[in-house]
């Protein structure tokens, strides 16, 4: 297809900014078989999330600390583990000309995260606070991410949202409502409601008529049998302390 | 265009046939050239309450493979000649069917027809999916027991989600509740789920409760769509789903005991 030249029909493309949350990896140490090593433990605990996820490589601390990597080894290391490298950033001008040739877009080095985020962050194994931190992100930040639905949700169903989840109908007897946020269900729930699904602990489930099968908030649960008959029936609040489900009426 | 009804229900024995048979009947009496298919390939019943098993030539397989035409297969009603039946195969199974092949036997009839019901086997697989896939209209079949609403709530949520009009983003298929085999005195005594309980549950709109009767049993085995039993209970209960669902406005009669009759008639 020519392109410059004047054409009669619509245009073909349009380029349009356009900002996405992804989650960014950053490299501490430069020992690539402990970077594997963590890597690995942090795959299998959630293999779905990871699976094919892009990540941003950040390099700031690893070239704070003067260590030197082989970036080319690292890339290959993601890519083995189904992760899909989308940029670096924080390098060296070495680093981003490997990066380039690596098709790597070199991004800068501030912006987005706060700094002030980052070093709250404890210095233990950073790829595990890169999980989290991703999962909450668009919950905290991000409202496009959340879902309404009007409809009732039928056994057999599945309804998954990356923020908060919104329904103003009831949730049948084996169906499943899970939100990376929080749940509101403005009905009966006589289904599974799963909060809080990337680990966010303060995830809260509220329902107008709790019958529920089942709930929990980042993988805490109780099932129906668990359930005190003092909240059955009505309208509650379901939090999480400490490890432990409170569910209260309002 | 013709109006493609399904009868549906997730559970079996419920009245899905009961049902489609004395439906399809009702609009036929009510002038509304109306045909009803059997769907429920290798398990054969439609023919039987329609009393029409000793006149079946071909079915419907035979007219998706191109085998018999509609017009040699169709069965025309001895009561009724605005009423047709489509059987179904009882040597083949459900894997005969094909999307491409049901639609294409629904849209002939629905050039000549205004009312074509479908009668859904039991399940979730190939027939059922099939039968309800062009529906514009399904009539729900539930049982006022736990297993057959929960069976119903799953039928609805493969409505919503995996009919023609669903997958084309049309507007979706208008569902109704029919409660059959409904017992007043054992929801008094505590033994069955009421209308209330149901509709609390599925949150759909009611066309009608057919009572619990022994004349569903008889008109079944004499071969006669209950709902030309005028006597009968249920038939009363079919000709006002059928009057409902054509806009009429008409109270539900067998949602509470009535004078202690039907009270007596079910305690047993």
């Amino acid at each position: 297809m020519s392109t410059g030249s004047p054409s009669p029909h619509k245009t073909a493309l349009e380029f349009k900014s356009t900002s996405l949350n992804v989650p960014s990896l950053i490299l501490i140490s430069d020992q690539i078989n402990q970077f594997e090593h963590h890597l690995k433990e942090k795959i299998a605990q959630a293999p779905e999330f990871f699976k094919h996820s892009p990540v941003l490589i950040d390099l700031q601390d690893i070239n704070k600390k003067g260590l030197e990597i082989n970036l080319a080894e690292f890339v290959d290391v993601l890519k083995i583990h189904h992760f899909l490298p989308i940029g670096v950033r924080g390098g060296t001008k070495e680093q981003n000309s490997i990066a380039i040739a690596l098709h790597l877009p070199v991004h800068s080095a501030h912006s987005t995260m706060p700094p002030a985020q980052q070093k709250n962050q404890p210095k233990t194994i950073k790829p595990e606070n890169q999980a989290e931190q991703s999962a909450q992100t668009p919950v905290q930040s991000n409202g496009i991410e959340n879902k309404l639905v009007t409809q009732p949700i039928r056994s057999g169903q599945r309804v998954y949202a990356k923020g908060d989840l919104i329904i103003t109908a009831p949730v049948s007897a084996g169906a499943e409502v899970v939100a990376e946020g929080n749940i509101h269900i403005y009905g009966a729930l006589r289904g599974r409601a799963l909060a809080g699904a990337q680990g966010a602990e303060d995830s809260l489930i509220f329902c107008s008529d709790l019958h529920a099968e089942l709930v929990a908030i980042a993988g805490n649960y109780k099932v129906s049998d668990d359930i005190e008959d003092a909240v059955k029936n009505k309208p509650v609040q379901i939090s999480l302390d400490d490890q432990a489900l409170i569910i209260q009426p309002i | 265009m013709a109006r493609i009804i399904v009868v549906t229900s997730g559970k079996g024995g419920v009245g899905k046939t009961t049902t489609s048979a004395a439906i399809a009947m009702g609009l036929a009496k009510r002038g509304h050239k109306t045909a009803v298919i059997d769907f429920d390939v290798g398990l054969r019943n439609l023919d039987l309450i329609m009393g029409c098993e000793r006149r079946v030539v071909y079915d419907f397989i035979n007219v998706i493979n191109g085998e018999a035409s509609l017009k040699q297969t169709l069965i025309k009603d001895k009561r009724c000649n605005q009423l047709f039946i489509l059987p179904a195969s009882q040597t083949r199974d459900k894997d005969a069917l094909t999307k491409e092949g049901v639609g294409k036997v629904l849209e002939e009839l629905s050039k000549e027809f205004k009312y074509v019901v479908c009668d859904s086997p039991a399940g979730i697989e190939q027939g059922a999916n099939l039968a309800m896939y062009y529906a514009d209209d399904a009539f729900v079949v539930t049982n006022p027991e736990v297993s057959s609403v929960r069976d119903s709530d799953r039928m609805l949520g493969i409505l919503a989600s995996k009919s023609r009009r669903a997958e084309n983003g049309d507007e979706p298929i208008n569902e109704y509740l029919l409660l059959s085999r409904y017992s007043p005195a054992r929801v008094k005594a505590g033994e069955m789920l009421s209308v209330d309980d149901v509709q609390d549950i599925l949150s759909l709109e009611l066309l009608g409760v057919i009572p619990e009767s022994k004349s569903v049993l008889n008109a079944s085995n004499a071969g006669l769509p209950v709902i030309l039993d005028e006597q009968s209970d249920a038939g009363k209960a079919y000709v006002d789903i059928v009057a409902r669902y054509l806009g009429e406005d008409k109270p539900h009669r067998f949602i509470d005991e009535k004078k202690g009759i039907l009270g007596k008639l079910f305690r047993s």
